[in-house]
């Protein structure tokens, strides 16, 4: 019998599930595979919904479904917390006391917000100035507070990288100018995008196109701020080296970190909980039956949805070929694909992976398109809106979305002519 | 992957100018990195945090944050502003030789 267990019932968690019980379909209405997930919550949130409910475009009903629901019958979902994994003894350990012994075991269990570890983030003013919006409750509160905002300063804040979906700060601000417009009061608020990065953006092509955006829209940029501390009453925000921006209202994205279980499991994650991991096999470096997909990894790819949907393709085939005896393919080339949502009903589109920058093309067909990449469309919108079904319906049940493969592909892309690497050390 | 000439030496480093390979580092090299990005000279302080922040990598195969410098490096997360005022940890990396920290990405 070969026991399967995974950690967290999430995105990347539930995509695992389903493909391998799809993968192993006779053995494991036999039981001679068993499929496992763990998890402490009961409903599974749609993330991506996150960034247009402070705006009014969601209700939180249309965001949560019934983590159950979302995975196929014959796989058993356990409803408890982890307390650590003995990647020596093939043993998940839950703070019930019981113990989940594993052939193979898989981390899903994504990222966790960690604001307390910015002095001042939680403290007075915390949900009355200052807001997230990557937790429900966050964006919930948010949205009270846009509807009330009637004029002052807006700074949105990114305390640190890495952060899941990277571009949704940029986002959150392009749709706030939208919001403010069509209110009719966006000449009384003036809109500041922080960022600890040295531009709008981590890959230099796109930060142009979003540079140009936020220029635009009047977004006024900061760059290689990092957040030191935060003043909610008097609506400071500090950077380390003594940068004070004033703000009457905070959207902060708080400092990331791996699950807690992870740093209580020897030899399992890095510094911040993040699992340590083959960028290309999706093996951990702990234990060769240990494997970790999605935001729980410490992969230099985004932390974002579409990343855990091409690793999944990915990681399931080394699964097979794991408990097969062979090889592992390093098939994962840190493909990514995002919308950026840009408001105004416009997005953009943008695919790269760990070496090739998002460049302007079409996509997914090289001529036909229909999306273009890189650049503001309609279409593009619309696309980022219809995601929302395909993420219920073919994204969690662990189908393959046609014509997008997990291998980024070059076609219908405007490469340069030549590779832009220039050596940035100068002779001596 | 990239090359550069540094101090007569050929080194692989990446777009960036971060070095792909640790072995090629020297600490007359580091001292030549530093003065590029504009930190010049290097303190008693620098060298703490370059040489915590190298040691750390070449045991772990992972560069320690931020976070854990300002926590055991023996310099607080202020001083390492002050010391490294674009980023600390991404500094201090370029300057020890080690490849870019993944939390950059």
């Amino acid at each position: 019998m070969k026991r399967i267990v995974i950690l967290g019932a999430g995105t990347a968690g539930t995509i695992m599930a389903n493909r391998l019980r799809r993968l192993y379909a006779k053995d494991v209405r036999r039981g001679r595979t068993t499929i496992t997930v763990v998890d402490q919550d009961v409903q599974h949130l749609y993330q991506p919904g996150l960034l247009f409910l402070p705006f009014g475009k969601y209700e939180p009903q249309d965001l949560i479904r019934p983590q159950r629901d979302q995975l196929h019958r014959d796989v058993a979902l356990v409803r408890e917390t982890i307390d650590r994994v003995e990647a020596t003894r093939n043993v998940v350990q839950l703070q019930s006391g019981r113990a989940l012994e594993y052939d193979v075991l898989i981390v899903a269990t994504g990222t966790r917000l960690a604001p307390d570890e910015t002095e001042g983030l939680t403290g007075p003013g915390w949900r009355k100035k200052v807001f997230d919006f990557y937790t429900l409750d966050g964006a919930m509160a948010l949205r009270d507070a846009l509807a009330k905002f009637d004029g002052g300063h807006l700074v949105v804040n990114v305390v640190e990288m890495p952060i899941k979906c990277p571009v949704a700060p940029l986002e959150f601000a392009f749709l706030a100018d939208d919001y403010f417009t069509r209110r009719g009061i966006r000449d009384r608020v003036r809109i500041t995008y922080a960022t600890p990065l040295d531009g709008a953006f981590t890959k230099p092509t796109c930060t142009r196109e979003l540079t140009h955006l936020l220029t635009d829209k009047g977004i006024e940029l900061v760059t290689e701020f990092n957040a030191g501390r935060v003043d909610g009453e008097k609506g400071v925000l500090a950077a380390w080296d003594e940068r004070e921006i004033p703000f009457d209202l905070l959207v902060t994205i708080p400092m990331h970190a791996g699950a807690e279980y992870v740093s209580r499991s020897p030899g399992l994650g890095d510094d911040l909980g993040f699992v340590l991991t083959d960028p290309n096999t999706l093996q951990s470096k702990v234990a060769p039956n240990v494997f970790a997909i999605g935001d729980a990894t410490n992969v230099p790819a985004s932390k974002a949805g579409s990343v855990a949907h091409f690793e999944a393709e990915i990681l399931t085939d080394n699964i097979e070929r794991f408990l097969a005896g062979q090889p592992l393919a390093p098939d994962f080339d840190g493909h990514a694909n995002c919308f950026i949502e840009t408001g105004h009903r416009k997005a953009l589109l943008i695919d790269f992976n760990y070496d090739v920058e998002p460049v302007a093309g079409r996509f997914p067909f090289p001529t036909l398109g229909p999306m273009r990449l890189l650049r503001e469309s309609r279409l593009n919108h619309l696309g980022k809106l219809a995601f929302r079904w395909i993420y219920w319906n073919v994204l969690l049940p662990g189908h393959d979305i046609p014509a997008v493969g997990p291998r980024m592909s070059l076609r219908g892309k405007e490469l340069p002519v030549t590779p832009t690497k220039p050596a940035a050390l100068a002779a001596h | 992957m990239s090359t550069a000439v540094l101090a007569n030496q050929t080194i692989d480093v990446d777009a960036e100018g971060f070095l792909q390979k640790p072995e090629q580092w020297t600490e007359e090299l580091g001292v030549g990195i530093a003065r590029d990005v504009g930190i010049d000279p290097l303190t008693d302080k620098h060298w703490q945090v370059i040489r915590f922040m190298r040691n750390r990598y070449l045991e772990t195969g992972t560069a320690p944050t931020i976070r854990t410098l300002g926590k055991e490096s023996g310099v607080t997360t202020k001083e390492l502003y002050q010391l490294f005022p674009k980023g600390p940890a991404k500094l201090a990396a370029k300057i020890g030789g080690i490849p870019k920290p993944h939390g950059c990405i």
